[in-house]
């Protein structure tokens, strides 16, 4: 006699517990520490953060551990952890021509104010594997030679541009931006919702379709204007005191790329932008980002034919959240068996009557 | 169906209303795109019956007027009045979204050049042709088969194949689909774009002589943007001859191509006997 | 570092996100059938896993609730197991397996047998929440084709359908009209539960978290199932009873019992079968 399966609640919390074990894995080997991860495994913690749009180290090295490693299962519970926050309030705008930078690069100028600073980059290493680092206890590296720190801030070098007249001015956005994250997405998006859309975006997704661009799908040409890396002070106006205060400052990767230009006969020809921002260090990301942002302006700057993936704002918008693609994706694995039971009866019926069709017409045909 | 008495002296009642008022009356419609002048005050009446025939060469202005007379493109100046069904006279461009589209699923007819921006290609032909009826609220399976069968026939296309999609049809059996999906709500005003633009010589005569004979046959009101003189004499009672936006000469069809007075309307039409 | 279960406000969300639900609510109330949009909130559960009926639920409970939630029809499926044990840890309100008991029904994919009555909500979680998506993929010209009840290429899909198999192929997620305007994905479940949404004396709730919308039928709204005249729509089932409780009339799941292919039907709702076999119903004999 079949009894319907009862148990689920069993089934569960004994998966859950298999599960901390195989996260903690052989009990023999030390457990990982939060703050190992927070310091040796800084770009995983970092896309954990740009994708869970939340800027705190601890707990996406936390939500690393957690996830065993997992980046999207990680953002995503950094997701579910940030949107029970309050909002306290909102910062001004960062001014990242300020911002202190480890890593600086533009590719359109030999050398420029401020001037080139490699910082700490996977650029020109050989992808070598350094079997030193596996052995346990080896010494810190030693230290790295320091330059003298600059003397003044380095100027965007699209400001460079921009004095020139060459580069095509951004107007004003409104003064309270979009939120995203309070406010359902309705389309078409105003460039601030959708680069709010690409700075929390997946990597992954992101890479592919700026990719897709470089290769012909909505080619815009792209130079790399300037790329910086480092820290940006944090600033919040507090009304009790009239003016703003630092409350901090967050680690930060910019990309600005300066783009094909438009123009006519009666209208001066003027290089276009993409801008990439993203939260920690995550280069790959930004420019990514930079290269489908200019990609969704190909109707709004008149491109024709605007109709590759990369240009097309409702499909990027709409699939570019790894936290609500992975879950509807990975749903399917749900009970769909009422669904699937409504199926199969209707091809049974189906067939049944589709059998019975052609067992009239060759009987009407022997008779 | 059977139509009875009463219907068909409704009907009559309002073919006398409509004669004696014309279907679509343009005045002084202009278009611009930036600085240059797509079609610039146009002003024409079309009655109840006729076909009117806009030709000029590509670039006249003749495609961005029908666009505005459909409605897919907003004029910037100028005005249509359209006849509606109890016989009042509506203001096309001050129609609001909904009953536009209502308009342009049941009166109206747009036939494209390109069969394929005319038809659902991955829905059968009866699905294509059943549209309108169903979209107007048809909810008998038998009966809107049955009348796709009928628009079938009569665009001369296999009724076996009711259950084929497009992607399978000759370029001239996709137009021929397309007019039929079109013409089955019965429509009171077609818009024709180069209807047999694209397709080859012999196939378009055959096309011709369907659109003469449906024409006829329904009494059907039409405006043909053509730049095919061919074309226009077939099927046009009336011209309109088109040049960097402007009408520059109009008349009955026979009378501007035999006896054009316009300077351009000669070249066109010397041009055409040249061929 | 982790908070506290007692830093989470009642059925976790925060007062100020419950309200903007509420809104969203009463504006789908208002029109029946009409997709709301809402600011959805991530949940500590996946997108596709109910995120939109987890919102209404706790948006809807109050303390003197009784939560009944069920998946695939069945109290004991994993994911109801699952959502049940999130409200009664967030919310700590009485939950049930009892339809009858139930003052809120979260479901996925079913709805129960047993009549509701005007004093229950059921709240449906609808992972695609546009009846027209698979006919035109983009939300800014379906949500036009809602607004002008340009509904002519729905039918079409369900004429190709009658042409091609003779029926309507849809087994789930079968489209409906509301109140004689929107027509509206009554999510997936089996088009055997489609009349049960008609003129219904309890509220329904539907909400898609990651689509961000949520719609509604007020008690007693007509809603019809889309079809031809000459091909009426049927709610249909496999044609036999449960054999547990002998139901004649229930939906049923279709179990595989061995490596033979030896199968059996089960009611799909739990509860029902459970209360038909405590009255002392059983199958009758093969």
């Amino acid at each position: 006699m079949y009894v319907a399966t009862k148990g689920g609640e069993r089934a569960i919390g004994a998966a859950h517990a298999w599960l901390a074990e195989e996260r903690r894995g052989d009990p023999a080997t030390p457990a990982l520490t939060v703050a190992q991860i927070r310091e040796q495994m800084t770009l995983a913690v970092a896309r954990v953060m740009a994708e869970g749009a939340l800027y705190d180290p601890d707990l996406a090295a936390l939500a690393l551990k957690q996830a065993r490693g997992d980046a999207v299962e990680a953002a995503f519970l950094i997701r579910a952890y940030r949107t029970t926050l309050p909002r306290l309030g909102a910062s001004l705008a960062l001014d990242t021509a300020a911002m202190a930078c480890d890593r600086r690069i533009s590719a359109i100028f030999k050398d420029l104010p401020g001037g080139q600073t490699l910082g700490p980059t996977f650029d020109y290493t050989h992808r070598l594997l350094d079997f030193a680092l596996a052995a346990e206890d080896a010494p810190p590296p030693p230290a790295a030679p320091e330059a003298p720190p600059a003397s003044s801030p380095a100027p965007r070098a699209a400001a460079i541009l921009d004095r020139e007249g060459v580069l095509q001015p951004e107007p004003e956005g409104a003064d309270t931006p979009p939120d995203l994250t309070r406010a359902p997405l309705e389309l078409p998006a105003d460039r601030a919702l959708r680069l709010q859309a690409l700075a929390r975006g997946d990597e992954g997704f992101l890479l592919a379709l700026a990719y897709s661009s470089q290769r012909g799908y909505g080619r815009n040409h792209p130079f790399v204007g300037e790329l910086r890396v480092g820290a940006a002070a944090v600033e919040v106006e507090i009304p009790e005191l009239g003016f703003a205060v630092a409350i901090g400052e967050v680690a930060l990767t910019e990309c600005e790329t300066i783009n094909q230009f438009a123009g006519s006969t009666t209208e001066p020809a003027q290089f276009t932008r993409g801008y990439g921002l993203v939260l920690g260090c995550n280069e790959r990301k930004a420019i990514s980002m930079a290269l489908v942002d200019r990609a969704l302006r190909a109707r709004e700057l008149g491109e024709a034919d605007a109709d590759a993936p990369a240009q097309d704002e409702e499909f990027v918008l709409s699939h570019c959240d790894n936290v609500q693609a992975s879950g509807f994706l990975e749903h399917i694995k749900l009970p769909h068996h009422v669904d699937f039971q409504a199926e199969l009866e209707l091809v049974r019926r189906l067939r049944a009557e589709a059998t019975a069709a052609q067992a009239a017409a060759s009987s009407e045909a022997a008779g | 169906m059977t139509v009875s008495t009463a219907e068909m002296a409704q009907a009559r009642v309002r073919a006398d209303a409509e004669a004696r008022a014309p279907l679509l009356e343009v005045a002084g419609l202009t278009r611009r795109y930036g600085a240059r002048i797509g079609c610039a005050d146009i002003g024409f009446d079309l009655w109840p019956g006729e076909v009117l025939g806009v030709v000029g060469e590509s670039g006249s202005g003749k495609s961005t007027l029908l666009a505005c007379l459909a409605g897919h493109l907003a004029p910037d100046a100028g005005r249509v009045l359209w006849r509606d069904r109890d016989g009042r006279a509506r203001d096309v461009l001050a129609i609001p979204e909904p009953e536009r589209r209502l308009l342009a699923r049941t009166d109206w007819a747009f036939v494209r050049q390109n069969p394929r921006d005319g038809l659902r290609m991955g829905v059968s032909a009866g699905g294509n042709i059943g549209e309108r009826l169903m979209a107007g609220g048809a909810r008998h399976y038998g009966r809107i088969r049955g009348a796709a069968a009928d628009w079938l026939a009569r665009v001369e296309i296999d009724a076996g194949r009711i259950d084929d999609t497009p992607r399978a049809f000759s370029g001239g059996m996709q137009q021929r689909l397309q007019i039929a999906r079109n013409l089955v709500s019965g429509p009171r005003l077609v818009l024709m774009d180069e209807p047999t633009g694209g397709l080859d010589v012999s196939v378009q005569a055959r096309l011709l002589d369907l659109l003469r004979g449906l024409v006829r046959e329904m009494g059907l009101s039409a405006i043909v943007v053509t730049h095919d003189l061919a074309v226009a004499r077939l099927l046009a009672h009336r011209l309109m001859v088109m040049k960097d936006g402007r009408v520059v000469e109009t008349g009955l069809t026979d009378q501007v191509l035999d006896d054009p007075q316009h300077a351009y309307t000669q070249l066109l039409v010397s041009s055409a006997l040249r061929l | 570092m982790t908070p506290d279960d007692a830093d989470y406000t009642f059925a976790y969300l925060d007062e100020a996100t419950k309200r903007m639900i509420r809104r969203a609510v009463l504006k789908a109330v208002a029109i029946p059938g009409y997709q709301t949009p809402f600011a959805s909130r991530e949940m500590p559960m996946p997108y596709g896993w109910g995120t939109g009926g987890v919102q209404l639920t706790a948006a809807c409970l109050t303390p003197d609730d009784v939560l009944k939630v069920i998946d695939q029809g069945a109290d004991d499926t994993t994911n109801a197991v699952s959502i049940r044990a999130f409200f009664a840890k967030v919310a700590g309100v009485a939950t049930t397996e009892s339809t009858r008991e139930a003052t809120i029904i979260q479901t996925r994919h079913r709805i129960p047998e047993t009549p509701l009555t005007e004093d229950q909500i059921m709240v449906f979680q609808v992972p695609i929440p546009e009846p027209l998506r698979f006919l035109e993929p983009r939300e800014t010209e379906t949500r036009r084709m809602h607004a002008l009840a340009d509904y002519g290429l729905m039918q079409v899909r369900l004429y190709e359908d009658v042409a091609r198999h003779g029926a309507v192929t849809l087994a789930y997620a079968y489209p409906v009209r509301v109140a004689g305007r929107y027509v509206m994905d009554p999510s997936p479940i089996p088009r055997f539960d489609n009349p049960k949404l008609d003129r219904s004396p309890a509220l329904m709730l539907f909400g898609a978290g990651r689509e961000q919308r949520i719609y509604a039928l007020p008690p007693w709204t007509r809603v019809e199932s889309l079809d031809f005249e000459d091909h009426p729509f049927e709610a249909s089932k496999p044609d036999r009873p449960c054999a547990l409780c002998g139901a004649e009339d229930s939906y049923l799941d279709e179990v595989i019992v061995d490596d033979a292919g030896g199968r059996m039907f089960v009611c799909s709702d739990t509860d029902h079968c459970a209360n038909r076999r405590a009255a002392g119903a059983q199958a009758s004999a093969p």
